[in-house]
């Protein structure tokens, strides 16, 4: 079970948290024209990189913030943990 | 029977107590401290079990985890409990256990034919035999081979036993109480460190209780209770026996089941049977200890044959004698302190080491005892079916292959010692990179990759004066980078006797025309002939040879097999076994009970149950209740005899006519408030919401970003800036999640606030044409008119002295309305209702009616919204904006979900106006089609309509829109009927919506 650093909260299991994803994922602006191929691409296609992944976890059970967190795939080893409104 | 193998005096069992217990019905006496194995080797019993594929007879080899053979079902708290060591079990009064894989019993077991067939049982055997034909497997092989194979049965029964989890944090986790674990510790609890020290045994001290050493002036069992004691009466210090450390995971969390209750005849009422600890440890110290490895000859899985450290624990801790006649098959020094124990007891041993010499300490005081010690021998094949009572013996020539002067001696023990094999598994699993170490035939740890140290035999360190020395050392290091508290120990000095260096030969070759069978793997059968096979038929990888021939997949996962099976690959090879490399080690380190995984979430405790306020209202007036998400909520009021159709049917009825209440407080409800809010129910929602007046209600639509409706219900519009939006029961929490996720990260640019009110809040709807006229009496001072009060309109009013919102608005279809009090007065509002509505016969209904309600009107819920559907398959496209861009509108325009020949909703009407149409029928144009019948859609829910005393459902098929007055056929399959139908708008009641308005 991972030990995740809340960057609102500190050190928690993983138990306290839902995964949510690709962090890096940008959604479209509103109102702006966009093509088939690229909304598909933001809807559907995501990477499964094999080592460093930006994801999002939300805090589900504690501060209910959305968090990012820098984690490798393959070890589970965690590097650093950023706030939502942290640009990275 | 009488006891004839226990020593009058020794061990460390309370001969002031006797215990009775039984053994495949048969009765017997062992001592208090006795496992169910001491108990029977010291009654002569050595027959346990019989082998899992041969059904070979099998007795004891070990004497702790690392048994593979004593493998035995328990009866006890009138529950029965498989696969229990009996090694490990400890006696208590009135044990029942029986043997497993035998039948009809241990002694006479028809299974052994596959013993004298062995020759068509090699390695892949399965594989090979039962490929075809194929249809065969599921029918008559698989079944057969299933009533064959196995050891012992679960029950079918609920558990009634009660599993505990627990989490933990700590400085250090200790796993073992051996010398180093003992050690380290002590150390590490000096500096103050918070201390878990987990002894997988019932007594602490590991090897200390069965080796001759002399820790500073006591003697090491001594030493190891004395710090025992002193940990134990530290407030920082955890210590656990009956406790197995069994799995390392990530982030140093690490997993142990403790035997609570296992050694007591019943579990008391609120005390667990086993509990399960999740620790998070900031350092581990593995403290592991090792296993004795066996040397591999002919037969050497007959009873009475087993690990010469096993037959010295049964001497010192349990004063049993495993035989009377033992011979003691060695290749280095460990075997000699067996025999000089035998020795010290009466018992004149035959010592046969494969060493051409060999000299130490140990071995000059055998010599000194005129033990019998024959070099540069060893035992060809052990002799006796169901026991052993003779041995081949021979002398081996220096360069291991040939074998001379064979002979048969009589004997009645045969104890074996190939030296010793570090416990690894724990430091493996946490992904340490193992090396192979020379000097010991062995892997030990390496490069750790967490916060973990392997200390003493576990790390390959046999001698106690430097694995206490590294043990102290380590516990204090680990904790002072801790604790930043340095309290030095002291390491006391150590008396112990050096031993010589032990012979790499561990497999003894076969006598010229002699084919018996040496087996490496004791619970699986695989023998030394199935590993030469499989690499014969081109099998390289050992994580390939492993599953071929389930070489240590058993299990005792192949604690005393692996490494035997390492040395016999790389034989045959060519290798060096750190070329072969080992088999991945996974958790568990011993098997764990399911009960234990589970813990306390069995039945209603797997998730939580929430109750509204009103529950006991609803109890106490005859309420039936059905899961919804989380919630209990009432299906349906019985009255008298009435069942479920019968009682929905009136509660929905009533609604229709008079006017009924429905608890609704289970439907999820947020609150949203800030400037922007306006703004982002307008991104959120398909249709419009800038212009929502204050004191209006809106239904609305939110789709997921793939177009798929996620949610639906209404919003109201409180205040300027602050509005209350439902949400269904079962999807509340995702959609809060939903919203979260949107402003935290989307668009932070919206300053807007959301939260959870859904338990803050409990509801009511009041429904029906007479409902007007419940409001009216339950607000006199508010004009609830159709103009004072329109549909879809709000305002707050005062019930009878409590605060209370007032929405109008309709599931049901009819005029309608909901009100929301505070969760405390839910029960108060609720009684009130019904008082006021008495005269005008006022029912409470249920989810059955409700449903049905809302069927006939053709509303949307849950089984239409499935995760499935876009908003026009549900006729809700009339609510999709055209104007503003929202949540997932992007994806409308695919070209799926414009197809002109798009799925609808439609209604759906049995032709001969009876027959109930099953949920989850196909909606197909030919009842006689060749399969597979193409299918145009599925029917979602059902109901029995009463405003047309008919059945009706609702369907989601292909051309939705211009089906309406088509004959088809409904198809159950499952319920294996097919009706015919015909094919109407979904609006089946009321289809302008006027009542609600009304």
């Amino acid at each position: 079970m991972l030990y995740i650093k809340c960057p609102h909260c500190g050190l928690r299991p993983q138990t306290e948290f839902s995964y949510g994803g690709d962090a890096t994922v940008k959604r479209p602006e509103l109102n702006k024209e966009i093509s088939d191929q690229d909304w598909d691409n933001f809807v559907y296609l995501r990477k499964s990189p094999r080592g460093k992944h930006l994801e999002l976890w939300q805090h589900i059970s504690g501060c209910r913030q959305w968090i990012k967190v820098e984690r490798d795939t393959l070890t589970h080893e965690i590097f650093t943990t950023y706030k939502a409104s942290e640009n990275i | 029977m009488p006891e004839n193998f226990r020593l009058d005096k020794g061990g460390l069992v309370n001969r002031n107590k006797k215990i009775s217990f039984t053994f495949n019905g048969k009765k017997y006496f062992g001592y208090e401290g006795d496992t169910l194995a001491s108990a029977l080797l010291a009654n002569g019993v050595h027959l346990v079990g019989r082998s899992f594929k041969y059904h070979r007879p099998r007795g004891f080899f070990g004497a702790g985890v690392d048994e593979p053979y004593a493998i035995v079902q328990m009866n006890r708290n009138n529950e029965i409990d498989p696969n229990v060591r009996a090694t490990e079990q400890e006696l208590f009064e009135g044990l029942e256990a029986k043997s497993v894989n035998c039948w009809p019993n241990v002694d006479f077991d028809i299974g052994a034919i596959n013993n004298f067939l062995n020759k068509f049982f090699p390695a892949g055997f399965y594989y090979k035999t039962f490929m075809w034909p194929k249809s065969f497997w599921y029918k008559i092989y698989e079944p057969i081979i299933r009533k064959a194979a196995g050891f012992g049965a679960a029950s079918i029964k609920h558990d009634k036993e009660r599993y505990e989890h627990k989490y933990e944090y700590c400085d250090l986790l200790i796993a073992g109480s051996g010398p180093s674990g003992l050690a380290s510790a002590y150390a590490a609890a000096q500096n103050g460190a918070r201390v878990i020290l987990a002894e997988d045994k019932s007594r602490f001290g590991g090897s200390l209780l069965t080796s001759e050493v002399t820790i500073g002036n006591q003697s090491g069992q001594e030493w190891a209770e004395k710090i025992i004691s002193e940990l134990k009466s530290m407030p920082n210090v955890v210590v656990k026996n009956r406790s197995q450390v069994f799995g390392y995971y990530d982030h140093n969390m690490l997993v142990m089941s403790e035997r609570v209750s296992d050694h007591l005849p019943k579990t008391d009422k609120y005390i667990p049977k086993q509990r399960l600890w999740y620790i998070r440890a900031k350092e581990v110290v593995i403290s592991s200890g090792s296993i004795e490895r066996p040397l591999v000859f002919g037969n050497n899985d007959a009873p009475g044959v087993m690990l010469s450290s096993a037959a010295k624990e049964y001497l010192k801790i349990y004063g049993v004698l495993v035989g009377k006649k033992p011979i003691i098959f060695t290749n280095n020094d460990s075997g000699y302190e067996t025999g000089i124990e035998f020795k010290k007891n009466g018992i004149d041993p035959i010592i046969l080491d494969t060493r051409k010499d060999a000299s130490s300490e140990i071995i000059k005081e055998a010599k000194e005892l005129n033990i019998n010690i024959k070099f540069s021998y060893v035992v060809v094949a052990a002799k006796g079916y169901k026991k052993v009572n003779s041995a081949d013996i021979a002398r081996i020539s220096d360069d291991k292959k040939n074998l001379s002067n064979i002979e048969n001696i009589k004997c009645d023990c045969i104890c074996v010692s190939g030296f010793w094999t570090p416990s690894i598994h724990l430091a493996s699993q946490s992904g340490n990179k193992t090396k192979f170490n020379e000097e010991i035939d062995a892997f030990i740890p390496s490069q750790s990759k967490q916060k973990e140290t392997t200390l003493g035999a576990a790390n390959g360190v046999f001698t106690l004066e430097e694995t206490l020395k590294t043990s102290f050392e380590k516990g204090s290091e680990l904790s002072k980078q801790i604790t930043n508290k340095e309290n030095k120990v002291s390491v006391p000095t150590v008396v112990e006797k050096k031993p010589s260096s032990h012979d790499k030969f561990w497999c003894v070759p076969l006598p010229e025309g002699k084919n018996y069978k040496r087996f490496l793997d004791f619970q699986n059968d695989v023998a030394v002939s199935d590993i030469q096979l499989a690499l014969r038929e081109g099998y390289r990888s050992i994580e390939h040879v492993k599953r071929y021939t389930t070489l240590g997949m058993a299990t005792d996962q192949g604690k005393t097999s692996n490494l035997n099976g390492l040395q016999l690959v790389s034989d045959v090879e060519n290798k060096v076994v750190p070329q072969v490399g080992h088999t991945t080690f996974r958790p568990p380190y011993t098997p764990v009970s399911i009960g234990a995984i589970v813990g306390r979430e069995v039945g209603k405790h797997s998730k939580p149950t929430r109750k509204s306020p009103m529950h006991y209202w609803h109890e106490k007036n005859n309420a039936v209740f059905v899961d919804a998400g989380v919630w209990l909520r009432p299906r349906y009021y019985k009255q008298g005899n009435e069942n479920l159709f019968e009682a929905s049917k009136r509660e929905a009825k009533n609604v229709r006519q008079n006017v009924g209440v429905c608890d609704v407080t289970t439907l999820g409800k947020i609150d949203i408030k800030g400037p922007d809010a306006a703004e982002f129910l307008n991104r959120v929602y398909t249709n419009a919401w800038l212009k929502l007046p204050v004191g209006k209600a809106r239904y609305g639509v939110m789709l997921r970003e793939d177009g798929i409706v996620m949610d639906d219900g209404t919003t109201t519009r409180i205040s300027e800036n602050h509005y209350h939006m439902t949400t269904t029961t079962a999807q509340a929490a995702n959609v809060l999640s939903h919203l979260e996720y949107y402003l935290q990260l989307v668009w932070p640019e919206l300053n807007v606030n959301v939260v959870s009110s859904t338990e803050q809040w409990a509801g009511a709807a009041i429904a029906g044409p007479k409902s007007r006229e419940v409001l009216q009496k339950l607000f006199p001072d508010l004009d609830v008119s159709n103009e004072g009060l329109p549909f879809m309109g709000y305002m707050e009013g005062n019930l009878f002295g409590v605060n209370a919102k007032i929405f109008r608005i309709s599931f049901s279809g009819e005029l309608a309305y909901e009100v929301n009090v505070e969760s405390d007065n839910g029960n108060y509002m609720w009684e009130k209702i019904l008082e006021i509505g008495k005269e005008f016969n006022i029912q409470p209904y249920g989810t059955e009616a409700l449903s049905t309600l809302r069927i006939e009107m053709g509303h949307v819920a849950g089984s239409e919204l499935d995760g499935r559907t876009i908003p026009y398959d549900n006729s809700l496209e009339g609510l999709v904006s055209k104007k503003k861009d929202f949540i997932g509108k992007r994806s409308l325009s695919k070209s799926a979900y414009v197809e002109i020949d798009r799925q609808k909703i439609v209604g759906v009407v049995p032709l001969d106006k009876k027959t109930s149409i099953p949920e989850g029928s196909y909606i197909v144009k030919d009842a006689k089609a060749k399969l597979p019948n193409p299918k145009l859609g599925h029917v979602s829910a059902s109901c029995w309509s009463v405003e047309y005393d008919n059945p009706f459902s609702l369907a989601i098929i292909k051309d939705g829109k211009n089906m309406i007055g088509q004959k088809l056929f409904a198809m159950s399959p499952l319920k294996n009927k097919t009706i015919p139908v015909e094919i109407v708008s979904s609006h089946y009641v009321d289809p302008k919506g006027e009542r609600v308005r009304s």
